[in-house]
Formats: structure tokens, sequence, C-alpha cells
């Protein structure tokens, strides 16, 4: 099945939803949709006995600034029992970005997620656990999006030596007493 | 024979105090692994048969910062790590040292970018800087020797 028959497939599932083929060079299948229909093309993905879209292999973002709309969210999708693969594409405004969250459905979007979120600020909503996944949880930005300075010069920040007083200090060690009997 | 043989009757040297710590010091110089990238290839390389730091009293790499004199940050350093490298750095007891080993390490290397620090020297005070990318054993050879060198020199009052 190609790209015209998944998408021929989500239009009988999902009336009123548009799906756009769009070309490729590389012959995999790929898919456009819109943003607020993303949660239920996903789920009729994933169910419908004729995809069973079951792995979700990979997620990714581009920035394709100064372009409006500015960002694509890509999901690399797999079904294993029907043998398909499926590029889907969801385009997002530079102003706001966000989306639902994939978690509810494949696990392996939670981190996927955390890192788009870290390294485009495009937000997930309904994400159980939206923190940052590589930079430090207080840095300011994402890097990765194209308005982004390579070098920021800035001190990096090495922590002070932990300091203790004497009562944290023997209350430390009594827990740890406790944790070894 | 060797030496012995030319030993005076009584079988004892003098010397100072201060001589015999620097000495036992720049002798037994045990690293703390601190391999953060491909430089750590070329300490390990370092560390066994072919290169064999051993030879210069500096083989016993410690896993644990307590019982380690020297801190070798063998390749890059993000942003992120540097907390780790301080606070390893902290828990290493008197006196320590640290090399810097390698571009990134120094300033940065290729990666001139947010992400890296541009030198661990703005985290750790360093006193052997050795460059390359990655320096081979021996050019880490000669920056440990380096290192005794100053060592020897350190006054301990």
């Amino acid at each position: 099945m190609d790209a015209n028959g998944i998408a021929e497939v989500l239009a009988a599932a999902l009336p009123g939803v548009a799906v756009e083929v769009a070309p490729t060079v590389d012959l995999q299948s790929t898919l456009y949709i819109e943003s607020e229909h993303l949660l239920s093309v996903l789920q009729a993905l994933r169910d419908r006995a004729e995809l069973k879209f079951e792995v979700l292999a990979e997620m990714t973002a581009v920035d394709y600034w100064p372009r409006e709309p500015r960002f694509e969210v890509i999901y690399l999708l797999i079904s294993v029992e029907n043998r398909l693969r499926l590029r889907l594409k969801v385009r997002l405004p530079g102003n706001d970005p966000h989306v639902g969250t994939a978690t509810g459905l494949w696990s392996s979007a939670n981190w996927l997620e955390r890192e788009i979120w870290d390294m485009f600020g495009i937000a997930f909503d309904g994400h159980p656990d939206p923190r940052r996944l590589l930079m430090p949880e207080d840095w300011e930005g994402h890097p990765a999006r194209k308005d982004y300075p390579v070098q920021i010069r800035k001190k990096p920040e090495s922590g002070s030596p932990t300091q203790l007083t004497a009562e944290e200090f023997r209350a430390n060690l009594l827990k740890d007493r406790l944790v070894r009997k | 024979m060797g030496l012995e043989s030319n030993l005076p009757d009584i079988p004892v040297l003098t010397t100072t105090v201060e001589r015999v710590v620097q000495w036992a010091r720049r002798s037994a110089i045990w690293p703390v692994t601190f391999g953060l990238a491909c430089c750590a290839i070329e300490m390990m390389a370092m560390s066994c048969g072919r290169y064999d730091i051993a030879r210069f009293g500096a083989e016993v790499f410690r896993g644990s910062p307590r019982q380690a004199d020297l801190m070798i940050v063998a390749g890059r350093l993000s942003r992120k790590m540097a907390p780790a490298l301080r606070r390893i750095y902290d828990q290493m007891p008197e006196p320590k040292w640290v090399i810097s080993m390698g571009a990134c390490a120094s300033i940065g290397g290729v990666f001139d970018n947010y992400a890296i620090v541009q030198g661990v020297d703005q985290i750790v005070p360093v006193d052997v800087y050795v460059p390359g990318c990655p320096p081979r054993p021996e050019s880490l050879i000669y920056g440990i020797v380096q290192l005794q060198r100053k060592i020897d020199q350190q006054k301990i009052a």
C-alpha cells in the first residue's frame, strides 16, 4: 500500500479530515495532516486493521524559519503486521507552536516529545512529564531553532560545593544507616 | 653491582622531608577516570601494555575521586556535565592536579558552540594542557612527566 492507499483508508475512516499526499524523492509514503486532527489520525493509523501502525519509530521536527508555517513535526511509523512505513507530517505556526501528545498511543513518544520540546520549543499538550531531555533543566531557549545563536558568551555553571550543617550531616548519616540495614 | 655497592658502610641517606614528600607525590600519581570522549581512548591506550604509563608510576586509575590525585579531563565537556566535573574535583583529597587533555578540554576544540564549555579551566584549575586532537598516548605521557616535574618543584610548606 502506498501513500494514496493509506490516504484512502484514512479518508474512509475519518470523513472530513484533510489528508495531503506529499511528493517525495525517496519513495517513502509521506502524508501531511492538519494539527487539529492529529490525534484522531494517529489513533486511526494505529488501530485500523488495514494499517496497524503499532510502532512509533521516531519523532522529530524541522525549523523552516523564516517560512510560515515555521515548524513541521514528523512522525515515522512502522506497521510490522502489514509491512508498511509512513512519514506523517504536521505543520505548525512559529508563534506558540503546540500539538497534542502521542504518549497515550505510543509510550515511545514520551522522550521523543521531550526532546522536541527541549530543542525546538514545540509544546505537546497533555504530556505527562514536560521537562527538558538533553539540555540542563534551567536552560534558556531552544537550541535547534534556526534563530538560536551557535555560540553564547556565558560563563558555564559549575555549581558550588555542597555545604551541610552538622545536623544535616548527621541526618544523612542516619538515613544511610537505615537504608543499609 | 649497582648503586648499592657504592653505599657507605652505614646504609643511610640524608635528605629533606620536602624532597621525600615531593618524590613520593610524583612517583605515585593516581588518576581518576574521567574520560568524556575520543581522548579517553588514547588515555586508555596510554595505560595499557603498549605505552604502559606504569613506567612512570601513574597507572592506577581509580573509579573513586577519594583515592585519586590527578584528574585527566579527556574530551569535550558539555555545560550540563560541568557541575558533575566540578563535584568530582571537589571530592578529590588535596593535593590534587588536573591535566586538560586535547583541544576540546583546553579551548573547546572544533565544538565552538553553546553546548560545550570553551576550556575546562573555567571550571577547575588546570596544571598541564596536552594539545592534540586527540593527543597520542606519547603526548599524554609527556604531559604526565611535565606534571611530575611540576610536583617535584612544589613547596610543601
